[in-house]
């Protein structure tokens, strides 16, 4: 882009917006799980994991790590009696 | 020794898919390789007329499959290459005529008796694309450096991998470098740091193809076409060979950017 452009602080080249728009995009268009299911799955995992461990459910987060040829679900549970039950 | 069967896909339509399978196929025969093209395309066929050989349609895909003729009848040798064939697809049918159990299984026939099976694949996701993809071993997507193209890439990227087809690779399509250099087109990079896969081929926009499409002669036939030329260039890169790609969307060079600065355009 030119100095003078620059300068005067025209729009950017029409590219970088086509660029910035289509990322913008497909990190939504690559998204597997809508936040409802997130949630649900979420609220199961801690009802079943509950089940046999004491934990901190406030703190708990699951999340989706996503690429285009892979999701995966990254549950993160932090316990709050370490010790075992017997 | 069996064919490499290679599907050219892109989502959207208009990319150039056609063009791309004719000229590649055309390519591929020229350095001596047994090509068969084929059109998957049902009900919507284009690569007879893009090839020029629309006139010597007896049979079609669907005929073979549905057994009214052996594949032998249905095949049409192009005159000017003699070892490249078309397969042309139904006209009057659509793309449930065909399955992609039967795609697969014309596939290892066709793969017998030559180098590269070339399938030219509609534009979408519905079973057109499915049959598309059914038999082949390698799948090569084609787009255009703007945003609707991309993103519809990117979707089929996805679907292919998901398919268990491997990761398919790239060629940009339709490349005007006045406009890459004015900043109103995406790069190469820029497509590529977007879809991440790796490239085979950039092709120019090129007057030279309406015109040859317009005759039924494939623009790799011309030796002074540049989409020609880029055409050909992709063949190599698939036989393997390294051939450095065409220079048609340079960013500026230090000293065209040092003349903008001084204030020039």
């Amino acid at each position: 882009m030119g100095f003078l452009d620059r300068l005067l602080r025209r729009a950017p080249p029409s590219k970088e917006i086509a660029k910035e728009r289509l990322q913008l995009v497909l990190v939504h268009d690559r998204q597997p799980l809508s936040p409802e299911l997130l949630q649900m799955i979420k609220d199961e995992i801690i009802v079943v994991i509950s089940k046999h461990v004491d934990i901190d459910r406030e703190n708990t987060e699951v999340t989706v790590s996503r690429g285009r040829g892979y999701q995966k679900l990254i549950a993160d549970i932090p316990i709050r009696n370490p010790r075992r039950r017997y | 020794m069996t064919a490499r069967v290679m599907t050219i896909t892109s989502g959207k339509g208009g990319v150039g898919k056609t063009t791309g399978v004719a000229n590649l196929g055309v390519s591929l025969a020229l350095e001596g390789n047994r090509v068969v093209v084929l059109d998957a395309d049902i009900g919507l066929r284009n690569l007879d007329v893009v090839m020029g050989l629309e006139n010597r349609i007896v049979y079609d895909i669907v005929d073979v499959v549905e057994g009214r003729c052996r594949l032998q009848q249905a095949l049409i040798r192009d005159k000017r290459l003699p070892e490249l064939h078309l397969l042309p697809a139904a006209q009057t049918r659509d793309k449930t005529a065909v399955s992609p159990e039967q795609m697969v299984r014309l596939c290892e026939k066709l793969r017998q008796n030559c180098d590269f099976v070339l399938i030219d694949s509609p534009a979408g996701i519905e079973q057109g694309f499915q049959n598309a993809i059914a038999g082949a071993d390698e799948i090569v997507i084609m787009t255009t450096p703007d945003v609707a193209a991309v993103r519809d890439a990117d979707r089929i990227i996805g679907l292919i991998e998901a398919a268990d087809k491997g990761t398919p690779k790239l060629i940009i399509n339709r490349i005007k470098p006045d406009m890459v250099r004015r900043g109103d087109m995406l790069t190469t990079e820029d497509v590529i740091e977007i879809l991440a896969i790796e490239l085979i081929g950039i092709v120019p926009e090129d007057e030279t193809i309406i015109i040859s499409t317009n005759r039924g002669i494939p623009v790799a036939l011309d030796g002074q076409s540049k989409s020609g030329l880029a055409f050909r260039n992709i063949a190599q890169r698939v036989m393997g060979k390294d051939v450095p790609f065409m220079t048609i969307d340079l960013e500026p060079s230090l000293l065209r950017r040092v003349i903008r600065l001084v204030g020039r355009r």
